[in-house]
């Protein structure tokens, strides 16, 4: 193992700052550096604060020097997606309509990475309000995967992936609708975790689809991510659907995973999975047989679960989300924040409204805005928001019910690896598509996290184990295990990047 | 202008149906979904925070108090309370609306299907409830550069978020047929009902002129035997009088309308203060669609029905009730007790009692000389500036003999322009009653002396003839005399 | 036969208070015309007696008490407006009358 700072685990900065072997602000001036170095050419930041990361490390440092008690992660510096309300710091959501927005308050999980006392490194770049699965959809310019800069690095969260994955950050936290940080996790060979719905708040995340919006941590194995996870959860009275019950024991269960024992442990393939196959590469399959082969010598049983409904996942997910979005965007209208445009005296408010919403969202927000109202006005509503609410309630009892002859379920993350830029943008439903596995867990609510397996085309391939509602645990166990039987962490066999 | 049936006409040839929807704000400590303050008249967006203003990231979480008013409410009304209900978010754009959606309720009310009792010239009317539902209020909107602070005309608008998520409680009725030419009234009693209801469950202030209670009145107007013909709906009828005035007016343009065969459309419309009509509302190109769907943000509410009958129990007395036991206690008669009613004045009547007035005083006092200020000045009973306790004092100087009515009438007037109590009032302009009787005997043997034919009159045994010689003597006292006192020295003085 | 026309884009991005462009309506046009031909597999689901999800983990009787909390301080709520005036939020004349 190399001596960089920036090559060390979350878990390992953490114990050397601890013990003195290095400083908060030397880690984090290393990856401020880092970012100095390579964001030119990633593009995973939209917003650095060096001097306020600087701060909090400088804190912490005279905290331990002082032996005064720090939390797991003090003085770990971490990245946070731009969905993601910072007060004083800009947030943007990757749009143009809250261009220059500093929020007056943090969302909770900020807060508790405050009280973690994590330097905030700073914001990263995203598909538009969490719109996207190539962070194409940025209005701030597109990130590149750090494996291959011709391509995607997966969304909406490429930011934060890329960011841990060209170690400008050990941490980072992103937000998952339908895939947005395990999927981005999944093609940059990092690792990413959608906890259960209601276990992470939601306050201060700008909201894209209110009923399956999650943030989780994006990492480079499963112990970070669940220290991560268990700084950042837990119940928040601001958010009425959080739920007020005691958080899974992450951090342990990825312990008892990286002993590498599976035995008595029930992995369901779902069978619906596989047929629907079609849009998945060979190469993610192989990768993906491999995998399991190595959980089944750890001792996994591998069972198969029927969950028929899965063939409708993805069209519940995309009347149900963008209905909920275009909702949830309305209040971007250029009257209390951000942009206001064509207000020149001669326009109405009604004209004004109109052309602020024209300017500042970019494409795939109006077309899911338009599909959403769609969804939801009178004559439709029952075909498609009210019976993709039905369809979901049917979902949901397939999964339960396959929970309950297995422990977790597995399959690929995502169909494809990264895919070059402009690949899918002309045709939205191609692009819909790289969520396929990753959505049910959002629509029923459990949680799920991306492991990275292996190589496709020299492209990183994620294994997905999603769990029953609360049992996050068994995620974490598994994916853990599964990170014992490598030498090397994926991501650390990286290509180097260039700086620009 | 439109053309008008006289009200007359109007009710002869067709029958209304009335329709009432009644947005109470409740005076909870804090706002529906965040923790800021409702004080009423705060400067402009300081009772604001991320969730009212709708600032992104920003969530709901329902406050207890404001469900359990609505549940009051609605069980007072008579209401069946929801086993299972919750928000919903209704969509559209208005720039005092922070989420361009409001949460309110949809398919699933807190309330439904209760009935509000209501007399009007003696005769019973049940008013059906159909709904009575939890929303939150809107932020207030001033138009400037108009001549009129109207919307219309306005170059620009300011916007204030203070109020925008107060706890709005939605009261809706079901059609009122069968009201006839006594629609108006019949609207006014239903709507002061629900106030005087609300009122006594002190979970609003329902003050109408303050706004924390807006009433839009529906109207259709159909040939007796026919069916229902086309509403209207007119916005914001401020008063209770507004009420009366705003359904008499639609009765009287609607039937001029269909007298010359043209159809109703159905339209909101907005009631004209000034001049107790109502006009159209800006038509829109296509009609609204409010997009409803559930509130994902929110939980579902289940109310226990251990919950609601605890509430039930901490129910006040009706007030329908309790002004038939006070009507009873005050041994009033139906038409008096209807002028304390329709004069809003039996609390203060109740009040002044309290303090130690007799009934009847009480009921004298409110209904008399102080409607009378009221009526003068344009306001509501209760706005004058006296209080129950201090009528209860000013009848006690009477008592007492200290003030006949005429000073009793001075003292209120220095106490409704903030002189201080009746007996500082009385000091202060020196309204005492003379009870010297020095000064009294003087003041008469000055008048017989004045009034020697008067005099003689008396004598002879004319005791009416009095009334002169008291006039005089109140004159030289300035009217600081009791004139019982007086006639008596003067039937005294002329005796034999 | 497309789900969607042209003059019904038009009028959801009315709704939805978007300005669009002609080239943008004939895109969104085409685009939501795929997407929505993929929805109405849908309708081959049965869901005779089915209640709907709403919620991801639902959850009842969430509510606060009654006690006020800070506001923002007056500045900072002002500090995210385009255009204020006498701490106010001013917006450009309104056509519609309230709904
Ligand atoms: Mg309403
Ligand atoms: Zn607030």
């Amino acid at each position: 193992m190399s001596d960089r700072i920036i090559d060390q685990t979350a878990a390992e900065l953490s114990a050397g700052i601890r013990e003195g072997r290095y400083t908060s602000v030397e880690v984090t001036t290393a990856f401020l550096d880092r970012i100095d170095a390579i964001d030119g050419t990633v593009k995973a930041f939209l917003h650095v604060d060096r001097e306020g990361a600087l701060a909090t490390a400088a804190e912490v440092d005279a905290d331990i020097a002082a032996g005064k008690e720090t939390f797991a992660l003090a003085g770990v510096p971490i990245a946070i997606k731009d969905v993601v309300v910072t007060k004083g710091m800009p947030t943007t959501a990757a749009s143009k309509i809250l261009e220059g927005w500093i929020p007056p308050y943090d969302a909770t999980i900020v807060e508790r990475i405050k009280t973690a006392r994590m330097p905030i490194l700073g914001k990263t770049n995203m598909d538009e309000f969490a719109m996207g699965s190539s962070t194409e959809y940025s209005a701030y310019g597109k990130t590149l995967n750090p494996w291959d800069t011709g391509r995607i690095p997966g969304g909406s969260g490429g930011g934060s992936a890329a960011a841990v994955a060209a170690k400008m950050a050990p941490l980072a936290i992103g937000t998952d609708t339908g895939g947005s940080i395990r999927q981005p996790g999944a093609v940059t060979g990092t690792f990413g975790a959608k906890p259960t719905y209601g276990s992470n708040s939601r306050y201060g995340l700008i909201a894209f689809s209110s009923s399956l919006d999650t943030p989780g941590p994006v990492a480079r194995n499963a112990l970070d991510a669940a220290l991560l996870h268990e700084a950042i959860s837990g119940h928040d009275p601001r958010d009425s659907t959080a739920i007020d019950a005691p958080v899974p024991p992450v951090v342990a269960a990825a312990r008892a995973g990286a002993t590498g024992d599976l035995s008595g442990v029930k992995l369901g393939v779902v069978k619906e999975f596989k047929e629907g196959s079609d849009a998945a590469e060979p190469g993610v399959i192989a990768a993906y047989e491999a995998a399991v082969e190595q959980l089944v010598k750890l001792g996994a049983e591998i069972v198969e679960v029927s969950c028929p409904s899965f063939a409708y996942a993805l069209p519940t997910y995309y009347l149900i989300a963008p209905s909920e979005a275009s909702s949830n965007l309305a209040r971007y209208d250029g009257v209390r924040y951000g942009l206001r445009a064509g207000d020149d005296g001669k326009h109405s408010l009604e004209e004004v409204m109109s052309l602020t919403r024209e300017a500042g969202f970019g494409p795939e927000v109006k077309r899911r805005i338009i599909l959403g109202t769609y969804a939801l006005s009178a004559g439709y509503v029952d075909a498609f928001y009210g019976k993709a609410q039905k369809v979901r309630t049917l979902i949901k009892q397939d999964f339960e019910q396959a929970f309950e002859s297995v422990d977790a379920i597995i399959s690929p993350t995502t169909p494809f690896v990264a895919f070059k830029f402009g690949e899918r943008t002309g045709d939205p439903y191609q692009m819909y598509l790289a969520d396929l596995y990753t959505i049910p867990s959002n629509l029923y609510g459990g949680p799920g996290v991306s492991v990275p397996v292996g190589l496709s085309e020299g492209m990183p391939v994620g294994l997905q184990v999603m769990g029953p509602v609360m049992g996050d645990d068994i995620t974490y166990r598994v994916a853990a295990a599964f990170e014992s039987t490598q030498d090397t962490l994926l991501a650390d066999t990286a290509p180097e990047i260039e700086g620009k | 202008m439109s053309k008008l049936n006289t009200y007359e006409d109007a009710v002869a040839a067709y029958e209304p149906v009335l329709g009432l929807e009644t947005h109470i704000e409740l005076d909870t400590r804090t706002k529906m979904f965040c923790g800021c303050s409702t004080t009423f008249g705060g400067e402009p967006n300081t009772q604001v925070c991320p969730v009212c203003l709708a600032l992104p990231g920003a969530l709901p979480v329902a406050n207890r108090a404001a469900i359990e008013a609505t549940i009051k409410i609605g069980l007072a009304l008579n209401c069946s309370i929801a086993e299972w209900t919750r928000f919903a978010r209704k969509n559209y754009f208005y720039p005092d609306m922070p989420k361009n959606f409001q949460t309110t309720q949809y398919e699933e009310p807190l309330c439904e299907e209760g009935y509000v009792d209501v007399t009007v010239d003696g005769k019973p009317y049940r008013v059906e409830i159909e709904r009575v539902h939890l929303e939150e209020d809107t932020g207030k909107t001033l138009h400037v550069g108009g001549a009129t602070g109207r919307i219309h005309g306005a170059t620009e608008s300011l916007v204030d978020y203070n109020r925008a998520g107060i706890p709005l409680v939605e009261i809706v009725t079901k059609p009122v047929p069968g009201t006839g030419a006594l629609a108006p009234e019949v609207a006014r009693a239903y709507v002061t009902e629900l106030r005087d209801i609300v009122r006594s469950l002190g979970v609003s202030d329902v003050r109408m002129e303050q706004g924390s209670m807006r009433c839009d009145v529906n109207l259709s107007l159909n040939k007796p035997g026919a069916e229902w013909g086309t509403r209207t709906e007119t916005k914001n009828v401020n008063s209770l009088r507004s009420v009366e005035r705003a359904v008499r007016h639609e009765v009287r343009r609607q039937s001029a309308l269909l007298d010359e065969g043209i159809k109703i459309i159905q339209e909101t419309r907005h009631f004209q203060e000034g001049t107790g009509e109502t006009s159209p509302g800006r038509s829109k190109e296509e009609a609204t669609d409010y997009r409803y769907f559930p509130e994902p943000d929110l939980a579902v509410m289940e109310p226990s029905r251990e919950w609601v009958e605890e509430l039930r129990a901490s129910l006040p007395e009706p007030p329908r009730q309790r002004r038939e036991r006070l009507q009873a206690e005050w041994s009033l008669a139906d038409k008096e007790m209807q002028s304390v009613v329709n004069a809003d004045a039996v609390e203060l009547i109740e009040s002044t009692i309290a303090a130690g007035a007799a009934s009847s005083s009480a009921v004298k006092w409110w209904l008399g000389e102080l409607s009378r200020r009221a009526n003068e000045a344009g306001e509501e009973l209760g706005a004058l500036q006296i209080t129950p306790a201090q009528v209860a004092e000013l009848q006690g100087m009477v008592d007492d003999g200290r003030l006949n009515d005429k000073l009793a009438r001075q003292v209120i007037d220095g106490v409704l322009v903030g002189e201080g109590s009746p007996a500082e009032v009385a000091q202060k302009r020196g309204l005492e009653v003379v009870s010297d009787t020095g000064a009294l005997e003087a003041a008469v043997d000055e008048a017989i002396a004045a009034n020697p034919a008067v005099a003689d009159k008396i004598r002879g045994g004319a005791h009416a003839a009095a009334g002169v010689l008291i006039g005089a003597v109140m004159k030289a006292t300035k009217g600081q005399a009791d004139a019982g006192s007086v006639r008596q020295i003067i039937l005294d003085k002329l005796a034999g | 036969m497309s789900t969607i026309s042209r003059e019904e884009v038009a009028h959801l991005a009315r709704l939805a208070r978007l300005e669009v462009t002609d080239d943008e309506l004939d895109a969104f046009a085409g685009q939501l015309d795929v997407i929505l031909e993929s929805m109405k597999t849908l309708a081959e689901v049965d869901t005779d007696g089915v209640q709907p999800t709403s919620q991801a983990v639902p959850l009842v009787n969430v509510f606060r008490e009654d006690q006020p909390q800070p506001s923002l301080p007056r500045d900072a709520a002002l500090a995210g407006g385009p255009d204020t005036f006498e701490d106010r939020f001013r917006v450009p004349r309104i056509l519609d009358e309230e709904a």
